[in-house]
């Protein structure tokens, strides 16, 4: 209040120092342009996956009658259709679904740890803070798991004609993905799976160390100290965000 | 100086009004994901499946930037300083989704 008072008699400018321009303090205001250049290398994936899906023909048929081939691009919910200890039944997008819900679950956690925060509520922060890691940390494990599925591929072979060590071989048998070829269609498909996913992957992985480092400072008392949970806000920034592009990826990744 | 204000640490007691806003939005994303489930596996495949989950994605990216990251409740001219630039997002889109069916015809398949 007499801050305001003392600024509005001298008539300063915003830009003179004082006080915060946007009413954001300097970090959250940095975290946010990072996050919006962030947002374009993401685009720039997603939007790479759009073209080349569009330069490869369209499956046309109906998805009962859907196998895999190289000669057009894989519609996802037959790829995506394994859960863990399930093998052999066919629950498509199931596991995919269970990942969002948690990843959108830690984006919640991290909202309450923000709000508790505010209140100056450490024991509270601390709690929020924890399930946040876990969800990012079981967000990581269940990722993991997609990976090795995706690269050891389905019990049955795909038949294709490829090029093996520099020789031409055909009806070889494809299991699973790898940067070469892969079993679920176009070779683009997988390599725009490792990189899309990978990505995201490590945007999660790095985000866990962050509220890692977050939950310990809280834990020892650095932010109580300070006399604010600033950090929450900025690490929570940058949490939601990956949230965000996962909520993206799973649309135009797995659903579209 | 510090140990006087470490002792002077007051915990405000939990809004519960604000909280229940909270898990409200959670509510709304986690119903809208469902949604998507159901739409996935009854309608069919096309422009009309497809424009109705671009529609709902953004949907939950309004309420997870806007309330999530709270930028509904910023100053104004930080709000527009985030969502102006996307627009090269949406040019990006629409030029290279076009080349991909210009590359598409190119190659004759």
């Amino acid at each position: 209040m007499a801050t305001a008072t003392t600024a509005m008699n001298q008539q300063e400018n915003v830009w003179d120092g004082g006080q915060s321009p946007l009413k954001a303090s300097y970090g959250k205001l940095m975290m946010w342009f990072f996050l919006l250049s962030d947002a374009f290398s993401f685009s720039a994936l997603l939007i790479t996956y759009g073209m080349i899906r569009y330069s490869h023909a369209a499956y046309a048929g109906t998805a009962e009658a859907f196998s895999f081939s190289t000669e057009y691009w894989p519609i996802p919910e037959k790829v995506f259709e394994a859960v863990p200890f399930l093998h052999g039944i066919s629950l498509p997008l199931v596991f995919v679904g269970i990942m969002t819900f948690i990843l959108i679950m830690s984006s919640v956690t991290m909202v309450l740890a923000v709000e508790a925060g505010h209140r100056m509520d450490k024991a509270a922060v601390e709690k929020w803070m924890l399930w946040t890691l876990i969800g990012g940390i079981t967000f990581l494990g269940c990722q993991a798991w997609e990976w090795s599925h995706f690269i050891h591929g389905t019990d049955m072979a795909l038949l294709s004609d490829v090029v093996v060590n520099g020789k031409w071989v055909e009806n070889f048998e494809v299991f699973g993905a790898n940067l070469r070829f892969n079993q679920y269609g176009p070779p683009d498909f997988a390599a725009l799976f490792f990189f899309i996913t990978g990505f995201h992957g490590t945007h999660v992985l790095s985000g866990v160390v962050l509220n890692f480092i977050v939950y310990y400072n809280t834990f020892t008392g650095v932010y109580e100290k300070r006399g604010h949970y600033e950090m929450v806000e900025k690490v929570g920034l940058y949490w939601h965000f990956v949230d965000l592009v996962w909520v993206f990826v799973f649309t135009f990744f797995y659903l579209v | 100086m510090s140990s006087e204000e470490n002792s002077n640490i007051k915990v405000i007691p939990a809004d519960k009004a604000k909280i229940m806003h909270i898990w409200k939005v959670a509510g709304i994303l986690a119903v809208l994901t469902a949604i998507e489930f159901v739409i996935a596996f009854t309608v069919p495949a096309g422009d009309f499946r497809t424009s109705v989950f671009i529609i709902m994605t953004i949907v939950k990216a309004y309420y997870i930037v806007g309330e999530f990251m709270h930028l509904k409740h910023e100053a104004k001219t930080l709000i527009w300083s985030i969502l102006i630039p996307t627009i090269f997002i949406v040019w990006f889109v629409i030029a290279l989704i076009y080349e991909g069916g210009a590359i598409f015809e190119a190659r004759g398949w």
